[in-house]
């Protein structure tokens, strides 16, 4: 079962263009830039905005074809939405918020009461805040009640825009979590977190101007994102680790000293332009220097990106001329450093 | 002086800035402020001056202005809940669709707002009389006559009253915008559904409010009404009517339905002020 989207979509004064994305089950990351086209992509999908030309189908039925007069009506589509403005219905209880797709699904009131209390469990919903209104809860919250409201009616295609932009950190991990198993069958993933797509996406398509830049599995689109601002992106590094105060061990059994205080399991995110390389150990004000071996360089105009491994696998981005003099090739053994200011902590 | 240069040196100051002191706003200005209020307050005082408290309940209880009460609650009510049926749809249509020409269907809907209510009662005379526009064939094929009916007195009042409901409803539409419609949909909300289950509650307050405008303004239709409903009692004559006619006949009486009148129109006031504070 696929999404497959080929096709235009017309916004006043600028055009998403899609040609030929096949959307395949699981969790695929959609990234890029602000404007890009990202939120009409999945508004497209959800049928919340027409096609001007071409063709979408979900799993397998035409959803959207102008040419042959299709339009299937968001409502009858079975793509769910969480929104980056949540939009939870204000007069409705926390509960009935949950429960209101499957009582349009035809759900008695009682049966729906007792899914949507099951899905906000999941969630990390407290019972208190159920019959409360979306208002009295705190942003973090509503965003759960927002993602367990989109699951309730089962759909096909979960589409999830910004999904953690305002939780709290506590519950990411545990919503990251929901959403990797999530019973939908497609879920799209519209982030601007590197830790989304490290952990989540199976795929990762990249938007560019409006049009499709990039797509593959993480490491494909990472080894050619199709833009500048992807390339960025992606060169985030993103090492699960377990934090205790202004120290995180990773995996590796490296210990990076950063400059957030945390506990237990945490993510350590930091651009590749942040890692320096250096034949001999360095001196100076890093104090997060490791020996790791060099795998790969990939030279991309006058940047060279340096994949390491050894304790820990990072990606350090340099300039063509210093990985020249640094003689960079594989097999070779190399200090790497970071300073701690520039490492973030996801909890 | 100074206080004015140096403020108009650094831009925008004068509009951040706090609100000025009451010192510097001209004298007359005050003055003329407060007569104005005097205006607006001076007939509320009159009348409650001349109010006949003690002989209010016999007065109240007299059988025409008991008739002119029963008609004037049919009648306000009917067009009020005419209001709302025909209202609903319009104030949707009006903040949900692209119009081809806006400013005109607006100023179609706005105009019993502005228009003298006797020219409304013209006008409706001239349209749904026995020889009117469509007046002609209600008569001929449903047997319909609306002039000088108490269902008459219906449609004039929710004519003027109309355009109170559209307003604050379409207000309230576009203000909660269509994005919760647009929720309801990805969970599987028809048109319908949608309509009954996210739109018309989340405005509920402004339908409240819209629904009290009009009925108030149904109550106090007086010109429309008489011109194009007549002046019969127990059929069209409402308590306006009544008080013009008890203004002759026994000023007092006159002065105790105003009463009652402006009781109700106060309420009203006082009630939308709740309705209309988010709580």
């Amino acid at each position: 079962m696929t999404v497959s989207f080929d096709g235009r979509v017309a916004r006043s004064g600028w055009t998403l263009r899609v040609d030929g994305l096949d959307i395949d089950e699981g969790v695929t990351a959609v990234i890029g830039a602000n404007g890009t086209g990202k939120t009409t992509l999945g508004r497209a999908v959800a049928g919340l905005d027409r096609l001007a030309d071409g063709r979408l189908e979900i799993a397998g039925s035409v959803a959207d074809d102008p040419a042959a007069s299709v339009f299937v009506p968001a409502h009858r589509r079975r793509v769910a939405m969480v929104f980056q403005d949540l939009r939870l219905f204000g007069h409705l209880r926390v509960i009935d918020n949950v429960a209101f797709g499957l009582r349009r699904a035809g759900a008695d009131r009682a049966g729906a009461r007792r899914q949507a209390g099951a899905l906000l469990e999941r969630v990390g919903v407290d019972s208190a805040a159920w019959p409360r209104r979306p208002a009295a809860l705190s942003g973090g919250q509503r965003q759960r009640v927002a993602i367990a409201r989109a699951l309730a009616p089962e759909p096909e295609v979960l589409i999830v825009d910004e999904p953690l932009a305002s939780v709290d950190s506590s519950g990411r991990a545990q919503l990251r979590s929901l959403l990797g198993d999530s019973p939908a069958r497609h879920v799209i993933l519209i982030t601007h977190d590197p830790v989304d797509v490290a952990t989540l996406a199976e795929r990762v398509v990249v938007l560019d101007g409006g049009a499709v830049a990039s797509r593959g599995s993480a490491a494909e689109v990472t080894a050619s994102p199709g833009c500048e601002w992807a390339a960025t992106f992606l060169g985030a590094n993103v090492v699960p680790g377990r934090a205790h105060g202004t120290s995180v061990t990773t995996e590796g059994g490296l210990v990076l000293a950063v400059a957030e205080e945390a506990a237990g399991a945490v993510y350590v995110t930091f651009p590749a332009h942040a890692v320096t390389l250096h034949r001999d150990r360095p001196a100076g004000s890093a104090r997060n220097a490791w020996q790791a071996e060099l795998r790969r360089v990939d030279v991309d105009g006058e940047r060279a990106r340096v994949h390491l491994g050894g304790p820990v696998a990072v990606k350090a981005d340099v300039t063509r001329r210093s990985a020249d003099e640094l003689d960079l090739r594989p097999g070779l053994t190399i200090w790497a450093s970071l300073k701690a200011t520039e490492v973030t902590v996801v909890t | 002086m100074q206080a004015l240069t140096a403020a108009s040196h650094s831009g925008d100051a004068v509009e951040r800035g706090p609100a000025r002191p009451a010192g510097q706003l001209p004298a007359t200005l005050t003055v003329v402020g407060f007569v104005a209020l005097g205006l607006l307050a001076l007939p509320i005082v009159g009348l409650l001056q001349r109010a006949p408290w003690t002989a209010l309940p016999s007065l109240l209880g007299e059988s025409a202005v008991l008739e002119a009460l029963r008609v004037s609650l049919v009648v306000s009510v009917s067009a009020a809940a005419a209001c709302v049926v025909l209202g609903l749809p319009l104030a949707i249509v009006l903040a949900r669709r692209r119009l081809r020409f806006p400013r005109i269907v607006r100023a179609v809907v706005m105009l019993p707002m502005v228009l003298p209510p006797v020219v409304a009662g013209t006008a409706l005379l001239f349209a749904l009389g026995r020889r009117g526009l469509v007046g002609q064939w209600l008569e001929e094929w449903f047997g319909v006559s609306l002039p000088f009916t108490t269902a008459g007195s219906v449609v004039a009042a929710a004519f003027v009253a109309l355009p109170f409901f559209v307003v604050t409803v379409e207000a309230a539409l576009r203000q909660a915008g269509d994005e919760l419609d647009e929720a309801a949909a990805t969970l599987g909300a028809g048109a319908w559904a949608t309509l009954a289950h996210v739109t018309l509650p989340t405005i509920r307050p402004a339908l409240a409010a819209g629904t009290a405008l009009a009925w108030a303004r149904a109550l106090g239709e007086f010109g429309a009404t008489l011109t194009f409903a007549g002046n019969f009692p127990g059929r069209t004559r409402t308590l306006p009517l009544e008080t013009y006619l008890a203004l002759e006949r026994n000023p007092e009486a006159a002065v105790a339905i105003s009463l009652v009148l402006m009781a109700v129109a106060l309420a009203v006031l006082v009630t939308l002020r709740d309705r209309w504070m988010p709580r």
